[in-house]
């Protein structure tokens, strides 16, 4: 079972990011403008330690999250998906015209059990 | 009364060096009109050589604009406000076809605004003094605020010219030189700035460079020939800029967004008069700038013996905004910033929906019928449900509010305290006691009591917890601009006697 997965389109967009850049992750962000939205990076551009929690892999790059923000996201299932537009983030799509966004549905009662958030 | 789309050029240039500048790569974006989804104009695709010629050009300027005295800079950025004002309305069409909000909130909130922030600041800088102390008989401790060089800032596209004038003005006024990135969704009004007022200031002393986050942001944000980064975005974004600025040991302001509480105690309720009026538009102010403030209201707070009554009045004056042609002088909510912004915010609508929040106007998008019908359209909407729902923990930059109600004092402050930001609140009351309690122990750097959105230049401005630090607006911020120069002089004829 699976916190965090990816549309086909969206998966597309990511290997050809990693074509271009070479390993990758992604952070979901907070805050306004461009915020609630993953961003992906270079795998060593960003510094990361224990307060990122790693949610799980999609099309072979990770996906993290902080902490304080993950409390309130850990009862849902994420899906990464991916639609035309502009940010002013750092985050690699951009150029592309497209951005990844975040579709979410509360985990079933099988994900519930499985993960423990009860 | 309506206007309609102003006419742009084919493409536009960075502006560098006191000139109209194509990208060295050659390289443009298409922009587009959120309004009907149609071109706007091309802009530059900057990498990072366009942004090291302006960080070179200002590096150049940087003496020289930092020993000029500060009636002729206070002169100069007087000269912008006043280029500004003669062209309010043409300021205000570009903003409102870049960004889609509703003209009327251009013409009369986003323009003015901007303009006084240019004045506040050229005032600032002629009215304060350094300091100086005399410490003992013999010695004096002088303080010289210099400033720090080359600033490097990032707005974002919800306000663009007034976050332009937000941080602009008092970076020039204390004697840097500026190379600015506008949001890659609204270069359009700092593009008509610099074509007004391309002859006020010497060359190199203010830049815009156009482009994408990764291939013009990062470049600016992490280069050694800054001094300083200032930052108005995301958190992501804003822990990224931090860290290229640890590398070059950098200061940086960082105001990050939030998920700010507006909370009505029942005494509003106690009379039907004019501030009920007030308190209940307070409410509905969610809806302000299409909800794309990082201040949004977009957690109404509500005591629960009023919360029917009260709550039945916000929905039937949130039903009556009018969204429509964001041109028209009559509409209220124009149109989402962007295509993402607009499918983020319905996939919000989803999961609040999902997780059990009741839905009490609105929902969905909405569709414009004619050459709107291709715009970014969401109607006003206000979700019931508790606060740990994701809807009233994350920041939708939508025309969202979440309402839900408190038994008293102490259950409204958990409930307003309980979320990762503390950018902005509302307290309203009628109670002498409340006015004064209530917002110290919000955890909130800007507290509107009584009131909501006003951003006056003579007030601070920024974030407690995640939503960054610094502040913004008002004379202190002049000091973020600039370090302290401590003269220490003796006056005494006499040697130590240690050596």
């Amino acid at each position: 079972m699976k916190r965090v997965e990816i549309t086909k389109e969206a998966a597309v967009v990511v290997e050809a990011l990693k074509a271009k850049h070479g390993e990758l992750i992604f952070h979901q962000s907070g805050g306004c403008c461009d915020g609630s939205a993953p961003m992906i990076f270079e795998k060593d551009d960003m510094y990361l330690d224990e307060s990122d929690i790693l949610l799980g892999s999609v099309a072979g790059v990770n996906f993290y999250m902080n902490q304080d923000q993950f409390e309130y996201w850990k009862h849902t299932h994420l899906t990464v998906d991916v639609t035309e537009g502009r940010g002013a983030s750092f985050s690699l799509e951009i150029p592309l015209g497209l951005r990844f966004l975040i579709h979410s549905r509360l985990f079933d009662e099988a994900e519930q059990a499985f993960f423990k958030t009860v | 009364m309506s206007y309609s789309k102003p006419k742009f050029k084919e493409s536009y240039s960075n502006f560098i060096n006191g000139k109209f500048v194509p990208p060295i790569g050659g390289e443009y974006f298409e922009n587009t009109s959120p309004i009907d989804n149609s071109l706007i104009a091309k802009y530059p695709r900057s990498q990072k050589e366009d942004v090291d010629l302006a960080l070179d050009a200002a590096n150049a300027a940087k003496e020289s604009w930092g020993n000029t005295p500060a009636a002729e800079r206070a002169a100069l950025l007087n000269k912008v406000a006043d280029i500004i004002e003669a062209n309010l309305e043409e300021f205000a069409l570009v903003e409102t076809c870049d960004n889609g909000k509703p003209i009327r909130e251009s013409l009369n909130a986003d323009i003015p605004l901007a303009i006084d922030h240019w004045r506040y600041f050229a005032a600032c800088i002629r009215a304060e003094e350094g300091s100086a102390t005399e410490l003992d008989a013999n010695t004096l401790s002088m303080n010289i605020k210099e400033p720090l060089g080359v600033v490097g800032q990032i707005i974002p596209w919800n306000f663009p010219l007034l976050m332009l004038s937000w941080k602009v003005p008092p970076a020039l006024a204390t004697g840097n030189c500026v190379v600015l990135k506008p949001a890659e969704q609204t270069p359009s009004s700092a593009t008509l700035l610099m074509e007004k007022i391309a002859d006020v200031f010497p060359p190199g002393v203010f830049n815009i460079v156009h482009g994408f986050g990764p291939e013009a942001g990062k470049p600016l944000a992490s280069s050694p020939k800054v001094d300083k980064v200032a930052f108005t975005g995301e958190t992501t974004t804003g822990q990224l800029i931090m860290q290229y600025a640890s590398k070059n040991l950098n200061p940086v302001t960082m105001e990050l967004g939030g998920k700010s509480p507006n909370v009505f105690f029942n005494s509003v309720m106690d009379h039907d008069d004019a501030f009920l009026d007030k308190a209940i538009e307070g409410a509905v102010l969610f809806a302000f700038n299409s909800g794309e403030v990082c201040t949004c209201p977009s957690r109404i707070l509500v005591q629960e013996d009023i919360y029917d009554a009260f709550m039945e009045r916000v929905v039937a004056r949130t039903n009556a905004i009018i969204q429509e042609n964001p041109y028209d002088v009559n509409t209220m909510l124009g149109a989402q910033a962007s295509n993402d912004q607009y499918e983020k915010i319905q996939a919000y609508l989803k999961i609040g929906k999902e997780e059990g929040a009741k839905v009490l106007t609105g929902g969905d998008a909405k569709k414009l019928s004619g050459e709107f019908a291709n715009g970014f359209y969401i109607q006003p909407t206000i979700l019931e449900g508790h606060n740990k729902m994701r809807v009233f923990q994350e920041e939708i930059f939508g025309p969202v509010a979440c309402v839900t109600k408190f038994k008293d004092e102490a259950e409204a402050l958990e409930i307003a305290n309980d979320t990762l930001y503390g950018l902005g609140a509302g307290v309203w009351t009628r109670d002498a006691h409340q006015l004064y309690q209530i917002p110290r122990a919000i955890k909130a750097g800007r507290v509107w009591v009584n009131c909501y959105h006003a951003y006056p230049a003579h007030a601070p401005f920024g974030g407690y917890k995640k939503s960054g630090f610094g502040r913004e607006n008002h004379v202190m911020m002049m000091n973020y601009y600039r370090q302290t120069k401590n003269m220490l002089i003796s006056y005494d004829k006499n040697k130590l006697g240690f050596f």
